[in-house]
């Protein structure tokens, strides 16, 4: 009981972690950016414009993660299938980026994207319309991950489905938008997505700066919606949150509405997924419905696992050290990265339940139960 | 009871198709005959006569002769003046020797002269080669014969059709012979008008496919009254072949139905009597479909059988696989639904990537045994795949015992014990842990038997289990956790459902356009199809 109770106290104490977190967060994305722009190439502190975009993308997972340690940590909604609304944030950030091109590509129409001039298209389809305007891109990469959270959540908590079925429906959901991507007469580039991006905004996407200015965007964003995820989560709906992760139907007894609160959470977390997604893309410089397979949603998973669900940072630095590992790995032993991180799978879940954050809370407190134990001798 | 029964009349029924499919007799040729050596020096216009006395020496012999003759590949060396075929097309012309087969690669075009064929010629070929396959012993070669004659009829040819109609014995054939006649009766616009309009009428039972091509021509007839008789006769025909087709589909959808079963009913057992969802279930249809491969691998002078093998094979190794599983990862994580999710998928990851270091991450090929291919052809435009057939009728099978285990056995009552109430059944004495170990065993060993089905569908490759997984997610969730009787209705209502909107939308749209149909119903009815009732639901 009392080991239970350290276990959400665990969860909920994090927040003091968090101030010191973003410091080292934002003073490390700032440190490194400098050593981009500012170091001549031969310098030993040199970081390269791949490191950063690397970083960047990493940065973009922790993100992810994040949105799913939200609804998974505090809420036990495991989501399995957050990949679609991080693929569909990049589609929208893709089709902005598409439009971009203009008369640059291979076939030089100034109004439709190749692969629609390649499939003998005659005028852009309507969703396309208003993509070449960056507002209204980044609205639609917020509002369609969240309007299809939204219809989701709330036909899915309403019904009351629950627990390993509601991980199945997710997984459904971005197993069927997997499908729906791929055909080519969806108007989204059909397998091979949208690539071949030249510029964000006017700004080249092959410069470094404007690497580095994405990397940076990408960090102080990340930073603003822990804060903000901190803030609410530890406010009065994060508690009614926890309840119902605890004991839904003692909460709903009490008085509340459950699934309203489950499928605000939901929305929210599937935004900040939209939001990774379009920060992602350009970063990058792809976006295929490769993105939508239950096996990437599911791996998100696994970040969140790793770092200890429940904990906001642990979810970033989860993402951030599996994500570091799949790279070093894949470079190293190809073959032997899907044997790590099936192992981590089943290594995590018997021996790390609560992650690595866990990890160290055990550790602590039983450094302070030493010391009490002292203190009392 | 009576279902097994009749199913085993059925496979009883099935099996004697077999025996037609080996029996394609290979008859041996002199190539050295004086005759054909003629054929390299014959003048043309001599060349009819040359055609006659090779028909009258070896017959259905030089059937093959004939044929290639007649599409003007045949060639001779000059320098021996053995006959060749002449292979390929464009700059890829290769030659082989005309009986034996035998590639020879070394001649060059330079040292080959074709044996010329004129139009006249041809006509001739064309009568003789009906005329060999007509008179062949072999009742189905007649019928096939008849069959290919429909497309080209010409005088010569009915000339040959009228004599043998009189003489036919087996009523298909003669049937057969009959629409050609018809068919040329009702084209012949020599014939008076009642003459080819009861021709007509008489083709308005054909489903063969030259038939509808001759109705089509003739409803553009100059004869007002046998233009409107073929429409009508079109229209009756057409009816019927979309019936046909309707049946078609019907099959598809059965048999995509019974792989879903195949694949969803270990994972029903799993899922519904331990609550547990095992992600690695597609994973242990894969082992199972390389088990048949490597059994094959290890018996490769016996097809034939070795899917008698591979059978009991598949079902020890992915059951033993499961039992490992169980014992080493998912005891320890009782009562933790999703972090069992998550270890099993884990699981999932390495035992791909083990069989595709294994085996290499390219698709294997596992041959079908010869009994199994070829197809029932129960009339022209329906023809049921017998691969299709046995699968649906094994996937019924395993269905049954599965359920008669379940029911009749102390296992099976252990099982049922366990999956209604857990405490209790503790509390009297079961002894849960080797339930769960032989459950979750019997879960994936079932897998592993669809694995071999479907080795005989699909290649068999790392991914061949993930392809199937959410499908049979969505199987055992629509028809309700813990329902055997659910799994079996879900599996083909899904299989049929996704086959008849394929034609309408496509492939992709119509497994889309299901997945989305599941969602929607399980905000419905969270439960499936068929809930439990009572105390064990909640």
């Amino acid at each position: 009981m009392i080991k239970l109770l350290n276990w959400f106290s665990a969860g909920r104490t994090s927040g003091k972690y968090t101030l010191p977190f973003v410091v080292i967060l934002l003073s490390i994305t700032v440190l490194a950016s400098a050593a981009n722009l500012l170091l001549p190439q031969d310098s030993a502190l040199y970081v390269s414009t791949y490191s950063i975009t690397l970083l960047g993308k990493y940065l973009c997972y922790a993100m992810l993660a994040l949105a799913v340690d939200i609804i998974w940590g505090y809420c036990g909604i495991l989501s399995l299938g957050h990949g679609a609304f991080f693929a569909l944030g990049g589609y929208a950030m893709g089709m902005y980026l598409m439009r971009q091109i203009g008369d640059r590509g291979v076939y030089g129409n100034p109004l439709l994207p190749d692969f629609m001039v390649f499939l003998d298209w005659k005028e852009l389809p309507w969703f396309w319309l208003g993509m070449d305007q960056f507002w209204f891109a980044m609205v639609m990469a917020v509002l369609v991950p969240g309007l299809l959270a939204f219809v989701f959540g709330w036909l899915a908590f309403r019904s009351r489905v629950t627990g390993v079925y509601l991980s199945i429906m997710t997984q459904a959901l971005t197993y069927a938008l997997l499908l729906a991507f791929f055909r080519n007469e969806m108007g989204f580039g059909g397998n091979n997505g949208l690539t071949d991006f030249k510029e964000i905004l006017g700004f080249d996407l092959q410069a470094d700066t404007t690497r580095v200015s994405l990397f940076l965007i990408t960090a102080i964003l990340l930073a603003v919606i822990l804060m903000l995820s901190q803030r609410i989560l530890s406010s009065r709906l994060g508690k009614v949150t926890l309840a119902v992760r605890d004991s839904e139907a003692r909460t709903r007894f009490i008085g509340y509405r459950t699934e309203c609160y489950k499928v605000w959470l939901f929305v929210y977390s599937a935004v900040i997924a939209g939001v990774a997604g379009a920060l992602y893309v350009p970063q990058v410089g792809i976006i295929n419905p490769g993105e939508f397979s239950p096996i990437n949603s599911i791996e998100i998973v696994i970040w969140v696992a790793v770092g200890g669900r429940g904990t906001l940072i642990g979810a970033i630095i989860g993402a951030l050290l599996v994500n570091y590992a799949k790279t070093r790995f894949t470079a190293i032993m190809p073959d032997g990265w899907l044997f790590a991180l099936g192992a981590l799978f089943v290594l995590v879940t018997l021996y790390l339940p609560k992650g690595l954050m866990g990890l160290y809370g055990q550790l602590t407190s039983k450094r302070l139960t030493k010391g009490e134990q002292e203190a009392a001798s | 009871m009576n279902a097994i029964l009749t199913l085993c009349l059925l496979i009883g029924a099935l099996l004697p198709f077999s025996v037609a499919h080996a029996a394609t007799g290979e008859a041996t040729v002199q190539s050295g005959s004086p005759m054909l050596l003629e054929l390299t020096k014959t003048k043309l216009s001599k060349m009819p006569a040359v055609v006659e006395k090779l028909e009258a020496e070896g017959g259905d012999a030089y059937l093959p002769l004939f044929r290639t003759w007649l599409a003007g590949n045949l060639y001779y060396v000059k320098s021996n003046r053995s006959l060749v075929e002449k292979m390929g097309s464009g700059k890829q012309v290769t030659f082989q020797a005309m009986f034996s087969g035998d590639p020879m690669p070394d001649l060059k075009k330079k040292q080959v002269k074709k044996v010329k064929v004129n139009n006249k010629l041809r006509g001739k070929l064309r009568s003789v080669i009906a005329r060999i396959q007509l008179t062949s012993e072999d009742s189905s070669v007649r019928e096939a014969a008849v069959r290919e004659l429909l497309a080209k009829l010409d005088k010569n040819v009915i000339g040959i059709l009228e004599g043998l109609h009189v003489k036919e014995q087996n009523l298909d054939v003669k049937a057969m012979i009959a629409t050609a006649l018809s068919l040329y009766a009702a084209s012949d616009k020599s014939n008076s008008q009642s003459v080819r309009l009861s021709a007509i009428e008489d083709l308005s039972d054909s489903l063969e496919n030259d038939v509808r091509n001759g109705l089509t021509k003739l409803t553009n007839d100059s004869n007002k009254a046998v233009a409107a008789a073929a429409d009508e006769a079109l229209v009756s025909i057409n009816q019927r072949v979309e019936r046909y087709a309707l049946v078609d589909q019907l099959f598809f959808g059965l048999s995509l139905g019974s792989v879903l079963l195949l694949a969803s009913i270990g994972l029903a057992i799993t899922f519904g009597v331990m609550g547990v969802i095992n992600m690695a279930h597609g994973e242990m249809i894969m082992l199972g479909a390389y088990t048949t491969y490597v059994v094959q691998l290890m018996m490769p002078n016996h097809i034939d059988y070795s899917i008698w093998v591979a059978i009991p094979a598949a079902f020890l190794v992915s059951g033993l696989m499961g039992v490992l599983i169980e014992r080493l990862v998912i005891c320890r994580l009782h009562g933790r639904p999703l972090e069992t999710l998550l270890a099993t998928f884990g699981i999932s990851l390495i035992l791909q990537q083990l069989v595709r270091t294994i085996f290499s991450p390219l698709n294997r090929q596992v041959s079908t045994p010869t009994w199994m291919s070829g197809s029932l052809e129960i009339n022209p435009v329906l023809s049921l795949t017998l691969n299709r057939l046995y699968i649906l009728a094994f996937a019924l099978l395993v269905f049954m015992a599965l359920v008669l285990l379940l029911k009749k056995s102390s296992l099976g009552l252990n099982v049922r014990a366990v999956s209604q109430n857990r405490n209790m059944a503790k509390a009297m004495g079961v002894k849960t842990e080797w339930v769960d170990a032989m459950t979750f065993g019997l879960g994936s060993g079932i897998a592993g038997i669809a694995g071999v089905a479907l080795s005989q569908l699909t290649n068999v490759g790392p991914n061949l289990g993930q392809s199937y997984i959410i499908d049979s997610f969505m199987v055992v969730v629509f028809g309700g956790v813990g329902n055997l009787m659910g799994t079996l209705v879900a599996a083909f209502t899904l299989g049929i459902a996704n086959k008849f909107l394929e034609p309408t939308t496509g492939a992709v749209l119509a497994a889309i356009l299901v997945l989305v149909f599941i969602i929607l119903f399980i905000q419905k009815r969270p439960k499936g199809l068929f809930p439990q009732k009572g105390r064990a639901a909640e």
